[in-house]
């Protein structure tokens, strides 16, 4: 039989349908180079805001756009974090390092318990069921001692870092908070580029197939709900320290909303996209502020434009002109 | 029961709202053989592949593999027992090129998926073996063409190249050659006579002249049951074959 009796599509770029290396070093490169110089021209706490939500975002990222799984109750991992990070610096006295430790692990075990119980449905219902779910952890939280109320925890202090290292410099706790979400990013970005992210695509694409490959999919969606949610609480505990508070703000279901449009603004199933994303929504809620009330209606309002503009959200449409993966 | 059966069914019986899509099932299908499973459209047989390979729970009845009972079983761990099917509708992986198609089902045998702090460089430790699969089903020239631009033909034989990269023991087949020009009826009858060395393969198909020409026994299905056995000609004389086939399918 001849191989040639049918035109031959035109190969993927590169070695299939991987980016060249090249590109996402360049790309790093860049973003390490901002984060470097950003705090000599906008103030910290905002970047740190910034950061902190990127890492949320990618989080959530992880599992919506590489995973296919649409959770809306991710506030509940970044919340519980935030208040159990709080609680272990101010009241048992922990210093910075463990008490983001403490409010991570708290997450991840939360995320173990929600996927167990979320993971083997699909699309809507499993939206709705990661909710529901969040919601428990808000009215827990609402009325329980422990995370203060409608008060949260306040006056968390920062402490001094492995015993060393005062935080109460912004421009120092910048440059730890830059520290903990570009490990965060690469983690995720190692994570998709891995064996491991080779079958969750493979999953997501077409999961009859990965099943009838011999696939045990329900551990793959797992495993990945649950790297989600502890990266997620990492974000949160972190902020819990940049902004020493944590409270009801970060349980509640419009901060799962929140997170899902940063991921949609800047590109779902893009490397970059949630931290473009973050940057987008962080910068509008900060720089529209004086609009007060109207800042929920605007973001709306760009929410609605960016979906009907591209789709594919602000990287994606990038990705798409460039024709590399992003 | 034959001793030889590799697959078997006891009363394999499922019902959709009172509806019994199968009913009362008895296969046996003898290791090393090519088994066709054939009858009108809306008889079953697609039902039955996703009952043997558990993608529908059986209302009644068992599911033997090698005489062990395996009817409990889930379909990842059906496919690990070295049964694998392909699907009516093609079944590949849009995204992937043809050689990461491959090489996905490769590494699923190696068992180094869950390593998720290692590079996906590491899987370019499959892409020889990945080279020849996709060689042998006359995909060399596409390896690095994602599946998705792939024209049909081509489609259903990296279909045929993934599920060889598991090495099974048994194929289940459905449909594979719907939709296929002549030239790749051709090619793929042949791709499946090849593989089916030391392997037995259970396939649906309703291009007869195929079917006759490649398959050792055939089971004809009609609204849920068997009816009829045997090998094409006993099969294709019968009369309540003919009638059945009168009466809707359009093979
Ligand atoms: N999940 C299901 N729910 C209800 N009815 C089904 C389901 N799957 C198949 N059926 C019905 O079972 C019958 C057999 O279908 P199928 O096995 O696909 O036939 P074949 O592959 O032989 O053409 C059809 O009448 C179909 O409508
Ligand atoms: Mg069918």
């Amino acid at each position: 039989m001849s191989a040639h009796d049918v035109a031959v599509p035109a190969a993927v770029e590169g070695d299939g349908a991987r980016p060249s290396g090249r590109t996402y070093g360049v790309l790093l490169a860049v973003l390490v180079g901002v984060i470097l110089v950003a705090p000599y021209f906008l103030y910290p706490v905002f970047l740190m805001k910034v950061l902190c939500f990127a890492l949320f975002a990618s989080a959530l990222n992880l599992l919506l756009g590489y995973g296919g799984l649409l959770s809306f109750g991710h506030a509940a991992f970044f919340g519980f974090a935030s208040y159990i990070s709080a609680h272990a610096a101010k009241v048992w006295g922990l210093p910075p390092e463990l008490a983001i430790l403490s409010g991570t692990a708290a997450a991840t075990v939360l995320g173990a318990v929600f996927g167990a119980l979320a993971i083997r449905r699909q699309g809507i219902y499993f939206a709705m069921i990661t909710l529901a779910l969040a919601q428990l952890i808000y009215f827990v939280s609402l009325q329980s001692e422990f995370t203060g109320g409608e008060d949260g925890i306040q006056s968390v202090p920062r402490g001094v870092l492995f015993g060393v290292l005062p935080l109460t410099d912004d421009r120092t706790l910048y440059y730890v908070v830059a520290t903990i979400f570009l490990a965060g990013f690469l983690l995720i970005f190692r994570i998709i580029h891995s064996p491991f992210g080779q079958v969750l695509r493979a999953i997501r694409d077409n999961e009859p197939r990965a099943i009838s490959l011999g696939y045990r999919t329900v551990q793959y969606k797992l495993a990945t709900f649950v790297i989600s949610a502890g990266i997620a609480g990492l974000a949160g505990a972190t902020k819990a320290l940049v902004f020493q508070l944590a409270s009801l703000t970060d349980v509640h279901w419009s901060m799962s909303g929140e997170v899902v449009l940063m991921t949609l603004v800047g590109g779902m199933g893009t490397i970059f996209g949630p931290a473009v994303g973050a940057i987008v929504v962080v910068s509008m809620q900060n720089y529209l502020a004086t609009l007060g009330a109207w800042v929920p209606i605007v973001q709306g309002i760009v929410f609605v434009v960016c979906v009907l503009l591209f789709r594919e959200g602000i990287i994606g449409v990038l990705s798409r002109w460039t024709k590399r993966p992003l | 029961m034959r001793a030889e059966a590799i697959l078997a069914t006891r009363d394999l019986t499922i019902e959709f709202k009172g509806f019994k899509a199968v009913d009362g099932v008895n296969l046996n299908i003898e290791q090393g053989t090519i088994h066709a499973l054939i009858g009108p459209n809306g008889a079953g047989k697609t039902t039955c592949f996703n009952l043997l390979t558990k993608f529908l729970t059986p209302t009644k009845g068992t599911i033997l593999y090698k005489g062990r009972d395996i009817t409990a079983l889930k379909p990842a761990e059906i496919a690990r027992l070295g049964i694998v099917r392909s699907f009516q509708i093609s079944a590949v992986f849009a995204q992937f090129t043809a050689l990461e198609n491959v090489r996905v089902a490769l590494q699923r045998r190696r068992g180094d998926s869950f390593d998720f702090w290692r590079s996906e460089r590491v899987l370019t430790r499959y892409d020889r073996e990945a080279r020849e699969l996709l060689e042998a089903v006359g995909l060399a020239d596409y390896a690095s063409v994602r599946a998705g631009e792939l024209p049909y033909g081509r489609k259903r034989a990296l279909e045929v190249a993934t599920t060889l990269a598991l090495d099974p023991s048994m194929l289940l087949l459905d449909e594979p050659l719907a939709g296929m020009g002549h030239e790749d009826v051709d090619r793929m009858a042949a791709l499946i006579r090849h593989v089916s060395t030391n392997r037995t393969i259970l396939m649906v198909e309703h291009n007869l002249s195929v079917v006759a020409s490649l398959s050792d026994r055939i089971t004809v299905l009609a609204r849920g049951k068997v009816l009829a056995e045997g090998s094409y000609a006993t099969v294709s004389s019968d009369e309540r074959v003919v009638e059945a086939y009168m009466g809707g399918m359009h093979a």
